[in-house]
């Protein structure tokens, strides 16, 4: 089973857990199980035709999938992946 | 002038010597840093590790951008004011606290907004932009202005426990410039979807991380020395202490950034929420006393208003577009809830929507105007 790490801000929709095991042999698999599994999640990662938003990223191990194969990049039992969103706070 | 020309007072090699003697670092890399123009957009959270490093560490000319005022609520991570500073603007208190520090470096400062009119001007007097505001249609202006300006904008970003670091539109020494903001994210999240830390909250000292990485980078590109962050994107997160430096690329369908655009529109936010009016307790138990004809509103739910209300008219939040025609506009009208959040959302939609200049938002809430009452009355 790969791993996802959640970002911080998402962690509320998560039940606080930083990591989420989900299974699924590519990346859009994974994303499904991961929403599947916390529902909540699913407008802030993906849109109404299902596509990840454009203000998060994915990226397996230190690769972002849009330089792979997208959602359709495939999982390794040991992958991980990072969704990194918009953040951009900063000064007040 | 090239940096080889900068010369140092025997004051300057003092200061700088633990630099200076560092091997790969040298006179060499003091001098491009005495040579260099850099450009700190914000003074806050990120900008008062960022801009105490690179003053200390001797980067020649600073500007700093920031319309904002330094309020106490800042002192919880703003390391750079104190509070013999609050209710001075930023830039000011900045300025001096900096060449306190360091009077050997040029300050210049611009107390105004950046804006899509100001952004390039100012841009092209320097070298390199650090970006450290708190809204995404800053965000994308600084790199906008950044990218039609050919200077590279050192990043970071940070909410709540969460830190990003990152330096875009960097040309290296082959000519190849990398990745921009844009091709990481093309288009910011709808409004309300992601909170800035004004609404979120951030932990005080990942500014301070954060902001130190971010003049870490400053200085690497500046100098030259070590591989700047570019074509990468780190990642901090305060609460697992995981940190990850992630692969960025150019990406094919970036559209090309040619001018600035209206980017509070582009975001669907302000960059800059317009302050509203409020009113303390002190002064409302004032107007109250002269008799001063006020219309009260309360925008709490009715079972709250059941508990304990001061007289006012019960509108709650959710109803205050239905029923503004209830609310009078020839007089002094003063809106509260229970502490003071409810209420300034509902003046800013009033004010937005139908125009109100006459609503004024009643600090601390009925909580703290219940209790004035209880003190003055035993």
């Amino acid at each position: 089973m790969a791993t996802v790490i959640i970002p911080t801000p998402l962690r509320k929709f998560t039940n606080q857990n930083s990591r989420v095991q989900v299974s699924g042999s590519s990346v859009q698999e994974a994303i499904g199980d991961l929403t599947l599994n916390f529902p909540d999640l699913k407008k802030n990662l993906l849109d109404e035709n299902g596509k990840l938003r454009s203000f998060v990223n994915v990226f397996v191990g230190e690769e972002d999938i849009r330089n792979l194969q997208n959602e359709q990049t495939q999982l390794q039992p040991d992958s991980t992946i990072s969704i990194i969103p918009a953040i951009a706070g900063g000064s007040h | 002038m090239s940096y080889k020309d900068i010369t140092f007072s025997k004051e300057e090699l003092a200061r700088y010597n633990r630099h200076i003697i560092i091997p790969d670092f040298g006179l060499e890399a003091q001098q491009k840093l005495k040579a260099a123009k850099v450009l700190v957009i914000g003074s806050g959270g990120l900008g008062s590790p960022l801009l105490l490093y690179l003053a200390a560490a001797g980067v020649g000319t600073l500007g700093i951008v920031d319309f904002d005022v330094v309020d106490d609520s800042n002192l919880q991570r703003q390391v750079l004011f104190g509070v013999d500073e609050v209710g001075k603007p930023k830039v000011e208190a900045a300025k001096q606290r900096l060449q306190s520090l360091n009077p050997h470096i040029q300050i210049n400062v611009y107390n105004t907004q950046l804006t899509s009119k100001n952004a390039l001007e100012l841009i092209k007097q320097y070298d390199v932009v650090a970006d450290g505001t708190d809204n995404f249609p800053t965000r994308y202006l600084v790199n906008d202005a950044s990218v039609i300006a050919g200077k590279p904008n050192v990043y970071a970003s940070i909410f709540q426990f969460e830190g990003q670091v990152s330096v875009f539109n960097y040309t290296d020494n082959n000519g190849n410039t990398g990745p921009n903001y844009r091709d990481l994210y093309p288009t910011p999240p709808p409004p309300g979807l992601v909170p800035n830390c004004a609404e979120g909250g951030v932990l005080g000292v990942l500014p301070g991380i954060i902001g130190s990485l971010q003049a870490n980078e400053v200085i690497k590109v500046i100098t030259g020395v070590g591989e700047p962050l570019s074509g990468r994107f780190f990642v901090f997160d305060a609460l697992t202490f995981e940190t990850r430096t992630l692969k960025i690329k150019k990406q094919e369908n970036t559209p090309l950034i040619e001018r600035l655009i209206d980017y509070e529109q582009f975001c669907g936010v302000k960059a800059v929420e317009r302050k509203i009016k409020e009113i303390s307790v002190e002064e409302f138990i004032g107007w109250q006393e002269s008799s001063e004809d006020v219309q009260v509103i309360d925008v709490r739910e009715p079972a709250e208003y059941a508990e304990a209300n001061i007289g006012g008219l019960l509108i709650p939040l959710a109803t205050v577009s239905d029923k503004a025609n209830e609310i009078e506009r020839n007089k002094k009208v003063v809106v509260h809830c229970k502490m003071g959040g409810r209420s300034a959302k509902a003046i800013r939609e009033l004010e937005e929507k139908f125009g109100f200049e006459n609503l004024y938002n009643l600090k601390g809430g009925i909580t703290a105007y219940l209790q004035q009452v209880q003190q003055t009355s035993t």
